[in-house]
């Protein structure tokens, strides 16, 4: 049975439509996985039962020939997603017990493409986080080990619960999101792939809100194909997000045509930054090379601005998420705690259904908008953001693509920085600036650090062209040749 | 420091959360240290730069007046934790 | 100062008072559906029944604009003769209060969708006075929240959250309650010319905040405070009344007027504070990220304005012009919609100063006793003409139409069917009334004496000879006949 869960995205789904494997063994699999891991504690809420019963009815479709591109294939959901029916907090003691009647756009496509649903994924609580730790249900452990360390590593965040699934095949894809590094970074610490679409590619409608103007959905997955073929049921022009962009939704899949001949990438060198662990910088000319010798050709460019990044966006996020967080006051869904009059219970609730990252934000944001401050913080990282997408601007000018190291580090270990915000914050300076520009990243394992644990290359593209992103995505893929697993220590 | 207690307490009033004296302190050190570390942001020139608030350059979409939602005051409700004869029911406001 | 402007200072102990109002009138937008979701706009359903998941703010939702409530705002702007913005921007007001689902408003702050305009306004004794329009912006209604239900609880409805609204600003140019009452009245008529609005204030369709300050004339601006949520005109009238005599009263004796938020108490008559100072509001105003900039182009704006309909002012005008009726007929028939287009279906087949007489005198006078409105008139504007049109052949006097009007608005019959079953049809035989007028003289020796002296009280016989021939006599022949019988003038 195993050996289906060794399976990729795109090989069980063309084994599923050649009727050699049926949903209900690759799920019952995968279901038999995720119970075997709950030390990973990478699921919050197991629907096994669900997914027995979508794959019985994937299985019927695909029996008769029928069924859409993701039928019969089982995944798992980042709590954010609001699935109707399912249990659905973010991963927040604030929202205790919510149960949506609704289910969001890009679930719902997944459904319609006829996905199985395993359970709801953890993340840290509202996805604000690096590390997967201030999640509510308490934190992932990453399913990778340092060679010759017990030490429990986090797996990334907030969509270190996606991550930690993907790697450990409790899942095969599962849907996150990303507002800072939230899907990119997480894939870096695991060893697995994740692209952050462009702004506007994915609805956001049904997701819990953290930076409206940063949030997107995208998948972590095994390979570059399987991404883009999550990525295609996951895109498309929703009405119901007025940001949602009205464009065409290309078959990712057939970009990857492994040919990146003429290609112009970009070196940005802002990101060498100062302290950078020499095996980062090392992996980083290795992909250069990878990319050179697939005859592409290295440009080095300048985006000057990108040192201000993490400040502005720990302006606007912590802002934006003020504002987003104050629907959870206890009176309409999720946790209530009684007070002697309304202020009361708004402060206790909120006091009590908090955690501590978030309650740190929301007053960062409640500070830097409010009066007498809103020029000085709010409008002065608007301005840097502003001046980024014109150093994009100014890049793409000269270049089709751009590649970077995805995060500064490997994984580190379990509590390690949770008494330093920001030393965690910094933990995105490479990833923070594609959301600030709106643009699409991707991250994509290139290879292991002294210590044994993976390592990931990010690339850069365009305002809506995934297709080139995934293309080369796919060539440095093929080139590093990445197969390591990590030991399944966690099974049960 | 750039956040003083006082200040502490007057962002959580505004926030809504409630901060216990012991939470206080700490949390003034935390937001300073952020606010600290952002000031940095004063060293870029941004005269003459329009602040960004979305990365589209789109204009608002808009739908037509039609009623396509509503009665539902069943699942409306079905998450209150406190809910009276179809009402939100909350401690009483005093105006 | 002129003598209007003096005739409306206050005096107080230490001299005359200005009282300086400028109002900030909120106006449902008629439309139906919301602003921001597709739950329906209508009054009086069950609780929480007008809501959807939007309104409600649960995880995730998002607001898309209702493209209807854009056009109204764009007609209200282009019939207030205001600068329409083609470019404005949505920004939330944060705030926690539990008919606010969100935690904030969205609202139009730093670029509202129109800028500034003017308001004729008609004032007694015919003079006119320009109120200029500051701004109007779009914002979402709260939903409304009963104290009065039980002992210790609050219950929240959420049918009115998100039915959209127009904030109208003036500029603080009225003077006196009067003019305020003016105002209000004037821009009524507008929107409901307009159909922008209904009006209704007694439904909350339309209420308006009271900015009052007194200083003395020449003076600059005193401190101002703002009376919220004043839901009738005459409320109006009477909270800037005992709000301009409070802070003379005040000042006078050696106080200072506060800068607050006050309520006019309905059942005492008096202004109250509403908000302590301590709780002074932040609310953190900031671009709403799930809505990008409201933009259209100037094409659309003159498409709208092309479907505008004539509006008060230039319907006065044209009735001033068209039917050559004095400019005070003229204001009062224009100032409803409704008045107006009765009118002008009355003048169409009727002389119209007549008709203007009728509508303004019996009509107006005979609504009012009973209580209705002019679309629940019993009479309608065709029987009307038609009664006009019988003084004018001569078929009725102008009594026994007054007669006749009073029977058609019991009954709603016809006035030629009334006329014809009551035999009320006007005699002009000239012979029937020498026998009236021959009877009179004779039975009244002492009087034609006096008649000589005092050729006036012919009018006396008139009367008499009208009584005995029940008002059917011809006036005209009663008063040739008699004239030339007692030998005095009839041009008397």
């Amino acid at each position: 049975m195993t050996d289906l869960t060794k399976l990729t995205l795109a090989e069980a789904r063309d084994k599923l439509k050649a009727k050699e494997i049926t949903s209900s063994e690759l799920t019952g699999a995968y279901i038999k996985e995720m119970e075997g891991a709950r030390a990973l504690n990478a699921y919050v809420l197991e629907t096994a039962d669900k997914a027995a019963e979508m794959a019985k009815a994937s299985d019927a479709r695909l029996q008769k020939g029928e069924g859409g591109p993701l039928e019969g294939i089982p995944l798992g959901i980042k709590d954010l997603f609001c699935t109707e029916g399912v249990r659905t907090t973010a991963c927040s003691h604030i929202l205790d017990g919510f149960t949506p009647t609704y289910e969001s756009t890009v679930t719902s496509q997944l459904w319609r493409d006829g996905a199985v649903m395993l359970g709801k994924l953890n993340n840290d609580e509202f996805a604000m986080g690096s590390s997967n730790e201030t999640s509510y249900y308490g934190a992932v452990t990453n399913p990778w080990k340092g060679k010759g360390e017990d030490k429990a590593l986090v797996p990334g965040g907030s969509s270190g619960g996606s991550s930690a699934a993907v790697a450990a095949r409790t899942a095969l894809a599962a849907t996150a999101t990303d507002t800072g590094g939230s899907i990119r970074q997480p894939a870096a610490f695991t060893g697995t792939v994740g692209i952050k679409p462009t702004y506007g590619r994915c609805s956001r409608w049904g997701i819990v809100a953290f930076a409206s103007s940063l949030d997107q959905a995208g998948p972590i997955t095994r390979t570059v194909r399987d991404a883009a073929i999550m990525l295609k049921s996951m895109s498309g022009y929703d009405p119901k997000d007025s940001t949602s962009v009205d464009q065409p939704v290309p078959d990712f899949e057939k970009a990857l045509t492994g040919d990146i001949k003429g290609l112009k990438v970009g070196i940005p060198r802002e990101y060498r930054v100062e302290g950078m662990p020499e095996e980062i910088e090392k992996l980083w000319t290795q992909g250069i090379d990878w990319l050179k010798a697939a005859g592409a050709e290295i440009v080095d460019v300048s985006l000057p601005h990108t040192k201000y990044a993490l400040p502005a966006y720990y302006i606007v996020a912590p802002a934006e998420a003020s504002s987003n967080l104050a629907r959870y006051d206890g009176v309409r869904y999720g946790l209530r705690v009684e007070g002697k009059d309304i202020t009361d219970m708004y402060e206790k609730t909120r006091a009590a259904g908090f955690g501590a990252e978030v309650k740190r934000r929301v007053l960062i944001g409640t500070y830097v908008l409010s009066a007498g401050y809103y020029d000085a913080y709010y409008i002065k990282a608007q301005k840097i953001r502003t001046l980024i997408a014109q150093d994009f601007k100014q890049a793409y000018e000269k270049v089709d693509v751009l590649l970077t190291p995805t995060a500064p580090s490997d994984a580190f270990g379990i509590g390690e920085k949770t008494d330093d915000p920001l030393s965690m914050y910094l933990n995105d300076v490479f990833t923070v600036t594609v959301n600030l520009a709106g643009l699409p990243g991707i991250s994509l394992p290139a290879g292991l650090s002294a210590r044994g644990l993976p390592l990931g290359l990010q690339l850069i593209g365009r305002a809506f062209d995934e297709e080139t992103l995934l293309r080369t995505a796919g060539v440095l893929e093929e080139a590093a040749g990445f197969n390591a697993e990590p030991d399944a220590w966690w099974r049960a | 420091m750039s956040v003083d207690q006082n200040t502490v307490r007057h962002i959580a009033r505004l926030a809504r959360i409630a901060v216990t004296d012991e939470e206080v302190a700490p949390l003034a050190k935390e937001l300073s240290s952020i606010l600290d570390w952002v000031e940095q942001l004063g060293e870029v020139n941004t005269d003459n730069v329009e602040p960004m608030a979305s990365v589209e350059n789109l204009a608002l979409p808009m739908r037509e007046d039609v009623v396509t939602d509503g009665n539902i005051q069943d699942q409306v409700t079905k998450n209150a934790p406190g809910a009276d004869d179809g009402f939100f029911a909350v401690p009483k406001v005093v105006e | 100062m002129t003598q209007e402007a003096a005739s409306k200072l206050i005096e107080g102990a230490t001299g005359a008072w200005e009282v300086v109002i400028g109002l900030e009138v909120h106006a449902q937008i008629s439309s139906n559906a919301k602003l921001f979701s597709g739950a329906s706009t209508e009054f009086g359903a069950e609780p929480n029944q007008n809501v959807s998941l939007v309104d409600a703010a649960m995880p995730g939702m998002l607001p898309v604009i209702n493209k209807k409530c854009v056009e109204q705002a764009v007609r209200t702007g282009l019939g207030l003769k205001a600068q329409i913005n083609l470019r404005s921007v949505f920004d939330r007001k944060n705030y926690f209060y539990p008919d606010l689902p969100q935690g904030y408003q969205i609202s139009q702050y730093k670029h509202p969708i129109v800028g500034e305009g003017a308001v004729l306004i008609d004032l007694p004794g015919g003079e006119m006075k320009t109120v200029g329009i500051e701004r109007l912006h779009m914002e979402q209604d709260a939903g409304k929240s009963l104290h009065d239900q039980h002992p210790s609880m609050s219950f929240v409805d959420l049918n009115r959250s998100g039915v959209a609204l127009m904030e109208i600003v003036t500029k603080p140019d009225m003077r006196s309650s009067e003019e305020a009452q003016a105002f209000v009245r004037k821009l009524r008529a507008i929107l409901r010319y307009l159909g922008t609005c209904d009006g209704n204030m007694e439904q909350g369709s339309m209420r308006a905040d009271v900015n009052v300050s007194v200083r003395k004339p020449g003076e600059p601006f005193g401190t101002r405070c703002e009376i919220k949520n004043v839901n009738s005109i005459r409320f109006v009238g009477l909270a800037i009344e005992y709000e301009a005599r409070r802070q003379i009263d005040l000042i006078e004796d050696g106080g200072t007027v506060d800068q607050e938020t006050r309520l006019f108490d309905i059942k005492t008559g008096k202004t109250r504070s509403m908000r302590s100072k301590e709780e002074a509001h932040d609310y953190r105003y900031f671009p709403d990220p799930d809505l990008l900039p409201l933009v259209f182009s100037q094409e659309w704006v003159d498409e709208i304005a092309k479907g505008l309909p004539e509006l008060p002012d230039e319907k006065r005008e044209r009735f001033i012009r068209e039917y050559a009726l004095s400019p005070y007929d003229a204001s009062v028939l224009v100032s409803e919609k409704a008045i107006a287009s009765f009118y002008e279906e009355v003048a169409e087949t009727s002389d119209p100063k007549a008709a203007a007489n009728w509508v303004t005198g019996d009509f107006f006078g005979a609504l009012n006793k009973a209580g209705l409105t002019i679309e629940s008139s019993p009479v309608s504007a065709k029987q009307l003409s038609e009664l006009i049109n019988l003084i004018q052949d001569g078929t009725i006097s102008g009594r026994i139409a007054k007669e006749v009007f009073e029977l058609m608005f019991d009954s709603g019959d016809d006035p030629a069917k009334i006329v014809e079953e009551k035999g009320l049809r006007q005699v002009t035989d000239t012979g029937a009334i020498e026998k009236a007028v021959d009877e009179v003289i004779a039975a009244n020796p002492d009087k034609v004496e006096q008649v000589k002296e005092k050729p006036k009280m012919i009018g006396w016989f008139v009367g008499q000879v009208m009584k005995s021939t029940s008002g059917k006599a011809n006036p005209q022949t009663v008063n040739e006949l008699l004239a030339e019988k007692l030998g005095v003038s009839s041009d008397n």
